[in-house]
């Protein structure tokens, strides 16, 4: 049985000649797991979660989503959350909401209207309109509307305030299916550890630690935020 | 329930304490019903995994248990959960004692301490 993602020995560089942006990098993730990729900035997150998605094709090694390359079959099961925005907006968030549901064959438009009105945000306003926090909440709610295998979030939290972040972390928690998993890049350490069941660390294209977060507290008696501080230390 | 959980120790251990106190203490009575997995964890803000962990823990314990369709029970045996509750009570009490000897009282003094603070608080 094939895993739900592997890495293989994966290089990116994004020029020849330079130092690459992620260096000879392997782990894979089964299913029903919630993993956080950590690290500073600049350490390879986003290439990695790009290379994922096809965004990127890699330099040499494997990315295998179900034993596939990525492509048609993978977007198909996996649900990505860039860092930025990606809704085009002169579009209204109930325009949107029907762009996916036709576009996705997974989405759950019930699930997504039930988000919006606990977040009390309105349908009809245009993306445009928006606070930064609430785009970021929309794009969320798009996003975990899906009933995907794989949710690949890139910093899914960083700008919404303290009390949408327990909403939506608990609404991560609420959504998935037990069969899929979520790996999602954050800052935010604190807010988001109690849900991971693994952690992978890295520092300049490469894996510094990857392990359960549950053993690593074992281990160092410490929360992941206190490791984290510890290992980066600058 | 309060679910409040501290980042530095294993969350599975907490958990299990939170819902270790919930049985004992009656708050999920002998042979009610548990919540499931999935909601307790929301509740909490934890992985579910996470949350399952600590239920096989109960179960392993004896103190809960799976039927197949209907969901996780509390034990019928309220014996069991008796002594639950008294192995978690000698543990707060040897804390306790082991706190009070280290301030320097004397085993005959913490007892006339104890009795003294009860009648206190009769009277109030």
């Amino acid at each position: 049985m094939s895993e739900l993602l592997q890495i293989e020995e994966l290089v990116k560089a994004y020029g020849k000649g330079q130092k690459p942006a992620l260096d000879h990098i392997s782990f894979t993730v089964g299913s029903g797991r919630i993993v956080g990729l950590l690290g500073p900035n600049g350490s390879g997150k986003t290439t990695l979660i790009k290379l994922i998605n096809g965004l990127l094709t890699p330099t040499s090694g494997k990315v295998l989503i179900c034993g596939e390359q990525p492509g048609v079959a993978s977007k198909a099961i996996i649900s990505y959350l860039p860092d930025r925005l990606s809704l085009p907006g002169d579009q209204t968030i109930g325009e949107c909401i029907a762009y996916y549901r036709d576009f996705y064959k997974d989405f759950d438009t019930e699930r997504a209207e039930q988000m919006l009105s606990s977040l009390q945000i309105d349908r009809k306003k245009r993306i445009k309109a928006l606070s930064k926090g609430t785009r970021e909440k929309v794009q969320l709610i798009l996003v975990m509307s899906r009933r995907a295998k794989l949710y690949i979030l890139d910093e899914p939290i960083a700008g919404v305030d303290p009390a949408a972040r327990d909403y939506i972390i608990r609404t991560i928690i609420g959504n998935y299916d037990k069969e899929a998993s979520i790996l999602l890049s954050t800052h935010l350490i604190s807010d988001v550890e109690n849900i991971l069941d693994d952690v992978i660390l890295i520092q300049d294209g490469s894996i510094r630690l990857s392990s359960s977060v549950e053993d690593l507290r074992e281990e160092k008696g410490k929360s992941l935020d206190a490791i984290f501080r510890e290992v980066f230390a600058c | 329930m309060s679910w409040k959980l501290d980042s530095d120790r294993p969350i599975h251990k907490q958990l299990l304490e939170v819902l270790l106190t919930g049985i004992v203490s009656g708050t999920y009575p002998s042979g009610s019903k548990l919540p499931s997995v999935r909601d307790l964890a929301m509740e909490a803000g934890v992985n579910p995994n996470t949350m399952q962990r600590a239920f096989t823990e109960l179960e392993q314990k004896g103190l809960v248990r799976t039927e197949r369709t209907a969901g996780r029970f509390v034990t019928d045996d309220r014996e069991k959960i008796e002594r639950s509750r008294d192995a978690i009570a000698t543990q707060q009490l040897t804390l306790f004692l082991d706190k009070m000897q280290q301030l320097g009282f004397q085993k005959k003094e913490i007892v006339s301490f104890v009795r003294s603070k009860i009648e206190e608080e009769k009277n109030e």
